[in-house]
């Protein structure tokens, strides 16, 4: 690491002084140190960046219009005949219909979830004294949280077990509460059941995260708020909905974008339980279609089309929760804010940093 | 502050004797609040805490006492579905290869994300906010839109399939999370400590490795966990880009595992294996989870 101390530049005049936060004393000459330093330290993450992320998406959106196959270099521009044949592709249409239901019910189910235990564990304390926390809150936020740190991959299989019809836990509690249909019955290969418990799979999965998230955001609301409520009269509950959700409104809109980028994905947990799409089809995603058409038919061209239908889908659901979030009255912030990025503005402007 | 009244009629004068009865009342739903809040978190519990006690219990059964008994403790502890898995599975190689696929795209995009975060917090410069705006795309748009351009991206570099070319994926697509997170923090760490180093006689680069990015330690720490996770937890770019069996990571290696199942069947063996993969991040885990609890709040418990 290279440091050529510039003694005498910087020594002999003083920076002016930041007028406002992020202003900054740049306007100083540029040596030929501040110049590696810019290159080195913009370059090198655009670059890695650029190449790996940026031109693939780009390269992606023309691809897209081509037919092209794979390992020979040529190949036509088709236009949108890849889009025309998408769109009389069953299969796929049935995957658009199932990635449509993944991103309805998964965001709205993780949340409702989410948002309850972390009000519960925030909130649900005794009701003498300031608004603390219930007994044992630890625990049930190490609980909440333990399945996200299992990898997707691995909470897949074990729910595949689970569901197993002869030997799944599932089946056996079911059969034991007295509830005898459900002795061989399978939920992953039933039409019916199929993508209810590919849900209930991802939710399991995600719920924790978000809750700590969210025991975050609450724990970030100020506790004069909650005071002037309490001396107001008001109880637990109209505490919650008065102040702490209105409160946390961004974090929710955020975690919710982000949950459905996730839910329209999807891709490791049906390939953990449902690799064949599940009993007809009920269950594909877009990803797995993708996946192999392009890897197993090397029809590069056509899965890259996909690929381009799938990132359509998900600025839209991105678009409809902006959408909805202005229209019943809340992003004021700026909602591209990370939640623990806000956060830590908001510590260390308390001194909380170093 | 706007302070939020509870009920009109209360907002006004307040007599005492109402003000009791209107505690009592909170009191009384306050109770239920708790009691619905602890039935709700005792059920979560539950549902989260019996399936992986089953997949550990399954894991010292044979696949005959699996099928015919799956829900009573095992008769006798079979121990040697570790080894079967260990061997059969081959977790160990995988294992490392998690490792330091994992580690070194953690270090390197901690170093840079960090580093694009401080330059694009801190100075002005022209094309700043396009940087800006191209990374958050880069954070929405779903893997998948590129996942075919990127194979072949790595083909032409001559990465596909190496630990290089997996490594500087992850980097790749880690790095627009990582620069958000840290922006943000970047943007509140104070400015005098900065000028001090500056008048000081600190260049550019010394600033930012003595000064700032000690300060944003605690950031860091937060973001370095998330990324871990998800990293760790990385399945469609190493399935797509990292082919050759013998460079396999641990999430790969699981799925094929359990695919090859079907063909010959040792479920002990297989709950082995998961609960072989789950424990070490278990502990690390529990090592960790008063900082992961921290980390997302930075602190801001009161």
């Amino acid at each position: 690491m290279k440091d050529t101390i510039l003694k005498a530049e910087t020594a002999s005049r003083r920076p002016e002084p930041a007028a406002a936060r992020g202003g900054r004393p740049w306007r100083r000459k540029l040596t030929f140190d501040r110049v590696t330093f810019f290159l080195a330290f913009l370059g090198l993450p655009l670059a890695i960046f650029v190449i790996f992320v940026l031109i693939p998406f780009c390269q992606a959106i023309f691809w897209g219009m081509t037919d092209w196959r794979g390992f020979s270099p040529d190949y036509n521009f088709v236009g949108f005949d890849n889009f025309r044949k998408m769109f009389e592709d069953d299969i796929f249409l049935k995957a658009l219909r199932n990635v449509a239901l993944l991103a309805a019910f998964v965001p709205l189910v993780t949340l409702t979830l989410a948002l309850g235990v972390a009000v519960a564990i925030t909130l649900g304390g005794p009701s003498k004294g300031p608004v603390r926390g219930i007994r044992g809150a630890s625990f049930y936020r190490i609980v909440s949280f333990f399945p996200y740190v299992v990898p997707a991959i691995i909470v897949g299989l074990i729910w595949a077990q689970m569901y197993d019809p002869n030997a799944g836990l599932l089946n056996g509690v079911l059969t034991g509460l007295g509830l005898d249909r459900f002795d061989t019955f399978a939920w992953l290969g039933e039409q019916a059941t199929a993508m209810p418990s590919v849900m209930f799979v991802i939710v399991w999965g995600l719920v924790g995260f978000y809750a700590v998230l969210f025991i975050a955001a609450i724990k970030g609301v100020p506790a004069e708020l909650y005071e002037a409520a309490r001396i107001d009269g008001a109880g637990r509950l109209r505490t919650t909905f008065s102040i702490t959700l209105p409160a946390i409104r961004d974090s929710v809109q955020t975690a919710y974008i982000y949950l459905g980028i996730a839910a329209l994905d999807a891709f490791v947990y049906v390939q953990a339980m449902v690799p064949n799409g599940g009993p007809d089809n009920s269950t594909l995603t877009i990803s797995q279609r993708l996946f192999n058409v392009a890897f197993a038919k090397q029809q590069f061209g056509y899965a890259t089309a996909m690929g381009v239908v799938l990132a359509v889908v998900t600025l839209v659901f991105a678009a409809l929760v902006f959408l909805v979030n202005r229209l019943t009255g809340g992003g004021e912030g700026e909602s591209k804010k990370k939640t623990p990025g806000s956060k830590a503005r908001r510590a260390a402007a308390e001194g909380g940093a170093g | 502050m706007s302070v939020i009244t509870a009920d009109p009629k209360t907002a006004g004068e307040r007599e005492p004797a109402r003000d009791r009865k209107l505690t009592r009342v909170a009191a009384s739903s306050d109770r239920r609040f708790a009691a619905v809040s602890h039935a709700l978190l005792i059920v979560w519990s539950v549902i989260v805490i019996v399936p992986m006690l089953w997949v550990l219990m399954s894991s010292f059964k044979s696949t005959g006492e699996i099928l015919s008994s799956p829900f009573s403790l095992p008769d006798d502890w079979r121990f040697e579905n570790y080894a079967n898995a260990w061997t059969d599975a081959n977790i160990g190689r995988y294992f490392l290869n998690s490792v330091i696929v994992v580690v070194s795209a953690l270090i390197l995009v901690m170093l840079l994300g960090a580093m694009c975060a401080y330059i694009l917090a801190r100075f002005e410069f022209p094309g700043r906010r396009l940087i800006y705006y191209v990374m958050l795309a880069g954070l929405t748009f779903p893997v998948f839109l590129a996942i075919v351009p990127l194979f072949f991206q790595l083909q032409n570099f001559g990465l596909l399939n190496t630990r290089a070319g997996l490594i500087l994926t992850y980097v790749a697509f880690a790095l627009p999370f990582t620069m958000f997170f840290l922006y943000s923090f970047f943007r509140s760490l104070p400015h005098d400590v900065y000028e001090a180093a500056l008048i000081d006689g600190a260049g550019d680069w010394r600033a930012f490795f003595q000064v700032m990015l000690p300060m944003a330690r605690p950031g860091m720490a937060a973001v370095a966990i998330f990324n871990f996770l998800g990293l760790w937890n990385q399945f469609l770019l190493p399935v797509a880009l990292n082919t050759d069996q013998d460079m396999w990571v641990l999430t790969q290696g699981m799925a094929a595992y359990a695919s090859s199942q079907v063909y010959d069947i040792d479920y002990g063996a297989l709950f082995a294996a998961i609960v072989i993969t789950v424990v070490p991040v278990l502990i690390v885990y529990c090592v960790f989870q008063r900082r992961i609890a921290g980390s997302v709040s930075q602190g801001t418990f009161r």
